[in-house]
């Protein structure tokens, strides 16, 4: 962790430099009596130094520390023999993970050559020199830094002015982040997605019927490569989502208008925090909850009537999935109900409607818009939804319609072909990543028709 | 014009005890209310209110308001803000119901029945006593359905050409028709405000009520707009009983027969409207009429 | 004719007519609302009161009392008491010496190895803790409380009925028969079980503790707090106050609303091909887990905080502004410290959603069997829902109450994050 102690002294080194520069603005002005002699406050020009201090040495240990490893990676394998540098690539891989394994004394998967053994060596000194190098650099551009932030203090030095604009500029560094990670999103699983589709025609992908992807465990076995068709996946995701939404739209909505246009403000004060619990379980939970209640509790009961049930039903997970969903429903819709204007109701109760008639006739259809708006949010959740399927849905790709019998969805799938041990570049591990795009376009999709919907709606009622 | 009857002429004895303080101008305590100045009785009552408490949680809105609303007329209801007048008027269709904490005490009869009763069900108390509101409050749906809205839930018809004439019906009395018969199908809410308000009377109007309660239908309005609501009210006398609630003394002064004056959730004087603008008897009632409050 | 229409006696005839229906069904309609919220707090009340139904027992452990030989031959026969001779010493056979002595009876080898499966095999790890500590022992003797196996926790803890068939039943008649003489002797005691609460994973589910990956979960939110935190804030005051009304922002914003609703396993999809794949970050790391969470919980608190800011009055800022502040100086000494608790409350809820979630760091190893507890944030390690799936997944009988136990604490901590969360709110909420 000697990384952590190069931080600990930049910030040392920070809290001093702010002192000095402090110091050296009241020392220029004689003393702190001559305060207004200078452009700013004192601590500004302590602030000044400590950003030339510690700002640019810790760029230059971030880009040090995320480029350490590819750069060591190069270098021992261009230290490795010839006969280990021209593997394929995933063999490739592999020998470096061993080689990294062995460096930091864990258990290694194959037999130690001297050759690997050397390259760990290698490894392990070129990765003693580099944190050496990072350290001595990063000190010396956080004194020189220092150094010159010092420099700068003179009483006409418009010190406030560049800490803000320093500030600034942090501000809008923090706010560019939510873009990049989109564009992190769109970037990673598309790069992977179109070296998948090298291998896999797109065509076969987007429309194909099956969905086998082989168990390939040696690189040069025969059929490695099974059948990427996403239709059963997409089928099965669909489905399960289908069944979650059947339960949770009526329970959902029914409760949202029940709380706010019957219950007694003492009920709602109680009975709506309660049912929001359900929104904070986390979705393992509720996978357990899917695999080891629900679904013996179908396949039983179903049993007793003659049916043929799966252990891993659809049903099951569908429904444990809409009870997830139905907190979400319920606080959208309550929120989109309570906005429709109380002249509305007046207006409904006025001409002598009763209130089911004011809400089923009135309230409902003006808020049609924003509850449409918040169940395609929902779906968008089911579709994505992971913990719930992992652990109730099953693996084999079914195209059916049938809820008792066992589907599969997109996000079983990714899990199923990275969780583990990977071959990198293999179309099983990249199938994953092509899944995860059409997910995210997909979910894309809705959300933003969805949050449109829904803002649009709110500005018509405001 | 003014529409007096016989009876309401000739029963102007106001209850014993309230004359003296109404007709002593001088004194100091002339502001202050006990009770009642002038007739609370119409001629030919349609509904009668006596002894009505409102109270909002603890917080007393009305007090002891006792008063009648005839047959056939308009009766204007004035006051400052924050007078009850409102609550009242919201007291004759029982809307006050949807307000959480809010009870009323005495009783408010419609024709024989206390609306008021255990056993009064207010969907028909308010298909017999309808209610436009403040703001124009058009549904989102289109002209046609705002209008047929009633007689579909009361099922008033089950036949679409009785339907159709029911809603042109209700236009032309609202004296919307010619501007909108040619645009049924588009939306209530793109009216102006003015047409929007006069689509609500005409939503009101549809199920036929005995009694409208108009809570100030003309605030949200122009000069203009409120000219012809005001017209229209003046219109649907002849049909039904109408009791307004106003801000403008001058639209009381306009559409209505008799006005009665609400002050702190008290009824302070109820009166035939020229005698009441020409000659209050009670101190607080000229005062705001001749606008030194309110 | 057309004037019937209007007729107000026709009006009251007809609406009186279909009074009863119309009542009918506003009664359906409240009862099938009322039935709507029922079912929604029926399943809030089903589930907890199936996971702590299930999950209760775990807290406690079944032990068996042993009369331990420590003897000197078994354990060092060449009496150095080199401590390399004694940690690799046959506690387990001591243990299954203890036992032979208990039932003399058992000859046969089958019967024999029965027998040994009593005990659980933490049980000479135990021994061997007591004389590294205390060389003295050996030669001795001394009743020493063992952890028994799982499957005979479970069968103490009623979890496997002793009436049914020995064909059934995980545990055969004989063993049944053995632990109900050692329960006549009280040698069978039900302890509180830390075991659990302080281990690492194991195979063994009566040595299985949530220890480590309770670790593993506060590393990964503590790289997560300090990330998303001052990211978050920034973030939020930078739009709020400073940036001008543009596209750019626009779609910065745009861009934050729908992060908040892509799914969690995108974002795994994000942390394996950057920061693992591309920038060479360790595998099953909570520094890597803390980042991925970080992107996923930054919209929640952008959003609450944004909310914050949006709730302090203009005035504030031109108080600050009139007297010649600059904006940077209004925004730190004034909105920020205003704006702080609804910033901490939505932090706290971005902090309590990234403790539940599981399904990214499936994507970037944090998956891993990992027995040793993490002891930085570059330890491989497991996080409390992962740990909770792992062990949804095995088997064993054993690991079903660890599972729901384990979820009781999960959610005990979710409690008590959402309890702070709401008790910072009302202390300082304010109204403008």
């Amino acid at each position: 962790m000697s990384h952590t102690l190069l931080i600990l002294i930049l910030l040392g080194l920070m809290a001093l430099a702010y002192q000095l520069g402090r110091r050296r603005s009241l020392k220029l002005v004689g003393g702190s009596r001559q305060v207004k002699a200078l452009h700013s406050l004192p601590s500004y020009y302590g602030f000044y130094t400590a950003i030339w201090c510690g700002l640019p040495a810790l760029l230059v240990l971030f880009l040090w520390v995320s480029l350490q490893s590819s750069v060591v990676r190069d270098l021992v394998v261009s230290g490795l023999p010839d006969s280990m540098q021209s593997l394929p690539p995933a063999r490739l891989g592999l020998v470096i993970n061993d080689i990294q394994n062995l460096a930091q004394g864990n258990i290694v998967s194959g037999e130690i050559s001297p050759a690997m053994q050397a390259a760990a060596d290698h490894y392990t000194r070129l990765r003693q020199t580099s944190q050496a190098a990072s350290f001595v650099v990063v000190l010396c551009i956080a004194l020189a830094g220092l150094a010159l932030g010092w420099r700068f203090v003179s009483p006409v030095f418009r010190a406030r002015n560049r800490v803000e604009t320093v500030v600034r500029w942090l501000l809008v560094v923090c706010s560019t982040i939510a873009i990049f990670t989109t564009l992190g999103i769109v970037l990673s699983v598309l790069f992977e997605s179109i070296r998948f589709f090298e291998m896999v025609p797109i065509s076969q992908f987007l429309f194909g019927l099956e969905w086998s992807p082989q168990m390939a465990i040696r690189e040069d076995q025969v059929g490695s490569s099974g059948a990427f068709g996403m239709i059963p996946l997409f089928a099965g995701t669909l489905l399960i989502a289908l069944i979650a939404m059947l339960v949770a739209v009526p329970i959902g909505l029914m409760s949202a208008v029940y709380l706010a246009e019957y219950a007694g403000s003492h009920f709602r004060a109680w009975a709506k925090p309660l049912l929001e619990i359900l929104a904070g379980i986390p979705t393992v939970v509720y996978g357990f909850f899917a695999a080891l209640t629900v679904a013996p509790f179908i396949r039983d009961n179903g049993a007793l009537l003659g049916l043929d049930v799966s252990s891993e039903s659809a049903l099951a997970a569908g429904l444990v999935m809409g009870i997830m969903i139905i907190p979400f429903i319920s606080s959208l819709s309550d929120d989109v109900i309570t906005a429709v204007p109380q002249s509305m109701r007046d207006a409904s109760l006025g001409v002598g409607a009763t209130r089911s008639e004011t809400v089923r006739k009135v309230i409902l259809p003006a808020a049609l818009p924003g509850i449409v708006g918040g169940i395609l949010l929902a779906v968008s959740r089911a579709i994505g939804e992971t913990m719930i399927v992992v652990m109730a849905a099953g693996l084999s790709a079914n195209l059916t319609a049938n809820p008792l019998q066992s589907v599969t969805t997109v996000t079983v799938q990714i899990v199923t072909l990275l969780v583990g041990d990977q071959e990198f570049d293999s179309p099983k591990t990249l199938a994953a990543f092509a899944l995860g795009l059409m997910l995210f376009l997909i979910t894309l999709v809705l959300n933003v028709v969805a949050l449109h919907v829904v803002r649009k709606y709110r500005e018509a009622y405001e | 014009m003014l529409n007096v009857t016989p009876n309401s002429v000739g029963s102007v004895a106001p209850p014993a005890g309230v004359v003296g303080v109404g007709f002593s101008p001088t004194a100091d305590d002339s502001r202050v209310i006990s009770g009642t100045v002038g007739d609370i009785k119409a001629a030919d009552p349609r509904m009668t209110a006596r002894n009505v408490d409102v109270y909002y949680g603890d917080k007393q809105a009305i007090k002891d308001v006792s008063l009648d609303i005839g047959k056939n007329e308009v009766i204007a209801m004035i006051g400052p803000s924050g007078c009850g007048k409102s609550t009242f008027l919201r007291c004759l269709n029982r809307m006050n119901d949807t307000i959480d904490g809010c009870r009323v005490e005495g009783r408010i009869m419609l024709d024989d029945q206390d609306i008021y009763d255990r056993k009064m069900d207010v969907v028909p108390l308010r298909a017999q006593v309808g209610m436009v509101f403040q703001k124009p409050n058009p549904f989102p749906k289109s002209i046609y359905d705002n209008v047929a809205y009633g007689p579909r839930i009361h099922g008033l018809t089950d036949n679409k050409q009785e339907l159709d004439e029911i809603v042109e019906q209700s236009l032309i009395k609202a004296g919307l028709w010619d501007e909108v018969k040619d645009r049924l199908d588009s939306s209530g809410t793109g009216l102006s405000g003015g047409q929007q308000q006069r689509l609500c009377i005409a939503r009101t109007i549809a199920v036929a009520p005995e009694v409208i309660l108009m809570d100030e239908p003309c605030s949200a309005l122009d000069p203009i707009a409120t000219a012809r609501v005001e017209e229209l009210i003046d219109e649907l006398r002849e049909q039904y009983t109408i009791a307004i609630v106003t801000h403008s003394m001058q639209q009381a002064a306009r559409v209505s027969q008799r006005t009665a004056y609400f002050h702190l959730g008290e009824l302070v004087e109820v009166g035939k409207t020229d005698d009441i603008f020409t000659n209050p008897s009670h101190r607080l009632t000229e005062d705001y009429i001749t606008g030194r409050f309110g | 004719m057309s004037k019937m229409h209007l007729d107000p006696q026709r009006t009251i005839e007809r609406v009186n007519a279909t009074l009863g229906r119309r009542y009918r069904k506003e009664q359906r309609f409240r009862r099938f609302g009322l039935g709507a919220v029922a079912l929604g707090l029926l399943f809030v009340a089903l589930m907890f009161l199936n996971i702590i139904g299930t999950g209760y027992s775990a807290f406690q452990q079944t032990r068996v009392l042993l009369d331990i030989n420590y003897s000197e031959e078994m354990i060092d026969p060449e009496g150095t008491r080199d401590p390399a001779i004694l940690s690799s010493a046959n506690y387990a056979g001591v243990i299954k010496q203890a036992l032979r002595d208990r039932f003399p009876g058992v000859t046969s080898r089958g019967d024999k190895r029965e027998l040994y499966t009593l005990v659980s095999s933490g049980a000479a790890l135990i021994l061997r803790q007591q004389v590294m500590e205390n060389p003295g022992l050996i030669g001795t003797r001394a009743s020493v409380w063992v952890p028994a196996d799982d499957d005979i926790d479970m069968l103490v803890k009623g979890h496997i009925d002793r009436a049914v068939p020995e064909s059934e039943r995980r545990v055969k008649d004989q063993m049944v028969a053995w632990v109900e003489s050692l329960e006549v002797e009280g040698r069978v005691a039900k302890v509180f079980n830390t075991t659990f609460l302080t281990s690492g994973d194991s195979r063994e589910p009566e040595l299985a503790g949530i220890g480590g990956a309770v670790m593993g979960s506060l590393y990964t939110l503590i790289v997560t707090l300090l990330l998303s935190f001052p990211i978050g804030v920034a973030t939020a005051v930078y739009l709020e106050e400073f940036a001008p009304r543009n596209r750019w922002t626009d779609l910065v914003e745009v861009n934050i609303n729908n992060l908040a609703a892509v799914p969690s396993i995108v974002f795994g999809l994000l942390g394996l091909a950057v920061f693992i794949n591309f920038f060479g970050l360790p595998r099953s790391a909570p520094l890597v887990g803390g980042m991925v969470l970080t992107l996923m919980t930054l919209p929640t608190i952008i959003i609450a905080s944004r909310a914050a800011l949006k709730a302090v009055p203009p005035s504030i800022r031109e108080a600050a502004l009139g007297v010649g502040a600059s904006r940077m100086q209004t925004v730190f000494h004034h909105v920020l410290p205003l704006a702080m608790p609804g910033m901490l409350t939505g932090t706290i809820i971005g902090m309590a959603q990234a403790l539940g979630e599981s399904a990214p760091l499936l994507m970037i190893g944090m998956v891993a069997f990992i027995v040793d507890i993490p002891g930085g944030a570059l330890d491989p390690s497991t996080v409390l829902p992962v740990q909770i799936f792992l062990w949804a997944d095995s088997p064993e009988r054993g690991f079903v109450e660890k599972t729901s136990a384990a979820i009781m604490v999960l959610l005990g901590f979710l409690i008590l994050m959402n309890v702070l969360a709401v008790i910072l709110r009302k202390r300082f909420e304010r109204r403008w």
